[in-house]
């Protein structure tokens, strides 16, 4: 690793613990990172939305490398998208503020005429044909692939009782109050797959700053002396805060016990 | 109180330690894990050894450093791979933070492939970077027409038909798959109107939050292929033969949801202690 990258890291790393620093109470150190990390975030998008959306799509259109005086020079007609951008702003003003949902509608307009379409063609009309539409053919108990079909009768059996569960029209009693009964286990079935998968989402992003503060290390003992120094001196640091606060901890104990 | 009422409230501080604690030493010991591959992700890794030298993908990279974690080690496989067997590969971000991203895996794989397998990835012809362009639904409608609507230029501001890997393309309908490998919710936006609208074959890459709210559209055929967080990762670096940090991850994962198994129990059986007692209701 060269000298650039090197420091550059380090900055990473204890950055990383000053974020880390939080699950055992707030400081000043996670405060810092959480301020920067926020500006750099907001500068950085800010950058990406101008050179990527702004600039290609707006105004190099309006002005085709001519003086920004002369407005009518390049495909003046985007002129009408940048105008009702610009209404947008009115919404910062009290009195003004409805002249910005001119754009919202706008926008909102074109937005469902694109979705419902769809929406409802892909997240309602295929998914009721591949629960339902070939039923008879999925239905299948053959020696190699009777689970496929133990597995279809399971999805329309949690499909049908999930539903009924939101189905208030006739109480949940007696018989249909069993059928709510199992969608509500269904139902719990799935949130705690999505629960599971979250913890493994969660861990990674652990685990992975735990790997780059470990290459950080092994970077460091493997490199120049003046690299193995700064790894030793922010453990040292490190260790030093924490038995600050350990020492902290303990003599402020007997003054909370007295309260 | 006794034993399990103290462990029910136990300072949460310590079980943060304690799992901190495993997945340090579980990393630093040499622990062995095996992953069995789902069919899922099996079928992104057949459809990708199905294809043939030149023929086209395309890949969105629509992630940022928070889920990079679980998503670059399939970028980086599913890259590599691609690179491996002379793929054209298309690259597009629509998150805001996903070029950083992309530039990252793109030039990392290009450097790591010379070196391995002495394959000079020449950019422009092997591979173009179309970058970042806002509202992911009007530019993903906009490719399914003509790529040169939303990207007239590519990332580098260089016109893409000056780039002698976009002479042959010009929507979907040129592009044998696309695989998204996402952490935003523009995953529905690419079934909707990309598979939706103009057919395109989709395999996506999910974070562990997301997988389990997409598995429906595998079933429905919507999407032909589903990787699902780092596990999603690790088996996918198991069918390309090239354990790396998911595969690595994985060992970690196991004692730290072991752990956070042990909690829960411990933690319940605290509850249920304290109920009976009439402590906690």
């Amino acid at each position: 690793m060269d000298w650039g990258t090197f420091i550059w890291t380090t900055i990473g790393v204890g950055l990383t613990l000053s974020v880390f620093s939080f699950l055992y109470k707030d400081n000043p150190f996670y405060r810092f990172t959480e301020s920067l990390y926020v500006g750099v975030a907001t500068g950085y998008m800010t950058i990406i939305l101008w050179y990527n959306g702004l600039l290609p799509t707006l105004i190099d259109r309006i002005w085709v490398g001519q003086p920004w005086w002369q407005l009518w020079g390049g495909k003046w007609w985007y002129w009408i998208p940048g105008i009702l951008g610009l209404l947008m702003w009115f919404r910062f003003s009290k009195k003004q503020a409805w002249i910005s949902r001119y754009p919202i509608a706008f926008y909102i307009g074109i937005s469902m005429g694109a979705a419902i379409p769809l929406e409802m063609k892909n997240r309602v009309n295929e998914q009721l044909y591949s629960t339902f539409g070939n039923l008879m053919q999925n239905l299948t108990f053959g020696p190699d692939n009777w689970w496929s079909g133990v597995s279809e009768i399971i999805i329309i059996i949690g499909v049908l009782t999930g539903l009924f569960y939101f189905f208030f029209s006739v109480p949940h009693k007696g018989v249909f109050g069993g059928i709510a009964k199992v969608g509500i286990y269904i139902l719990m079935i799935g949130f705690g797959a999505s629960f599971g998968f979250t913890v493994m989402g969660r861990i990674s992003l652990f685990i992975q700053r735990i790997q780059f503060i470990r290459d950080w290390v092994v970077a460091g003992n493997e490199g120049t002396g003046g690299m193995t120094a700064i790894v030793w001196i922010f453990g040292l640091l490190l260790l030093l805060l924490i038995l600050l606060e350990i020492i902290r901890h303990i003599m402020k104990k007997p003054a909370d016990e007295a309260v | 109180m006794n034993f399990f009422e103290k462990l029910a409230k136990l300072d949460r501080r310590w079980v943060f330690l304690i799992l901190a604690a495993v997945v340090v030493i579980t990393l630093l010991v040499d622990v062995k894990t095996s992953i069995r591959v789902d069919k899922e992700v099996r079928s992104v890794y057949d459809f990708m050894e199905s294809l043939k030298p030149g023929d086209y993908i395309q890949m969105s990279i629509d992630y940022d450093p928070g889920s990079m974690a679980e998503m670059h080690p399939m970028t980086y496989a599913i890259l590599e791979q691609a690179f491996k067997k002379d793929l054209k590969v298309v690259i597009t971000a629509l998150s805001i933070n996903g070029p950083g991203m992309a530039e990252q895996a793109i030039l990392d794989i290009m450097d790591s492939v010379q070196i391995l397998y002495g394959k000079k990835i020449v950019y422009g012809e092997d591979v173009v970077f179309l970058g970042y362009k806002p509202y992911p639904g009007i530019v993903i409608l906009s490719m399914g027409q003509n790529y040169r609507i939303s990207y007239p230029q590519d990332y580098y501001n260089t016109p893409v038909d000056d780039l002698p890997i976009m002479h042959n393309i010009i929507n979907y309908d040129d592009m044998k798959g696309i695989i998204l490998i996402t952490g935003t919710s523009g995953v529905d936006f690419w079934i909707s109107y990309a598979n939706g609208r103009y057919n395109a074959p989709l395999a996506v890459g999910l974070t562990g939050v997301m997988a389990a709210d997409y598995y429906p559209y595998l079933k429905s055929g919507q999407i032909f292929g589903l990787m699902g967080g780092m596990l999603g990762a690790a088996e996918y670096e198991i069918l390309v033969n090239k354990p790396g940090p998911a595969m690595e991850a994985m060992k970690v994962q196991v004692w730290a949801h072991i752990i956070i198994i042990l909690f829960i129990i411990i933690g319940n059986i605290g509850y249920f202690a304290s109920r009976r007692k009439g402590g906690v209701q």
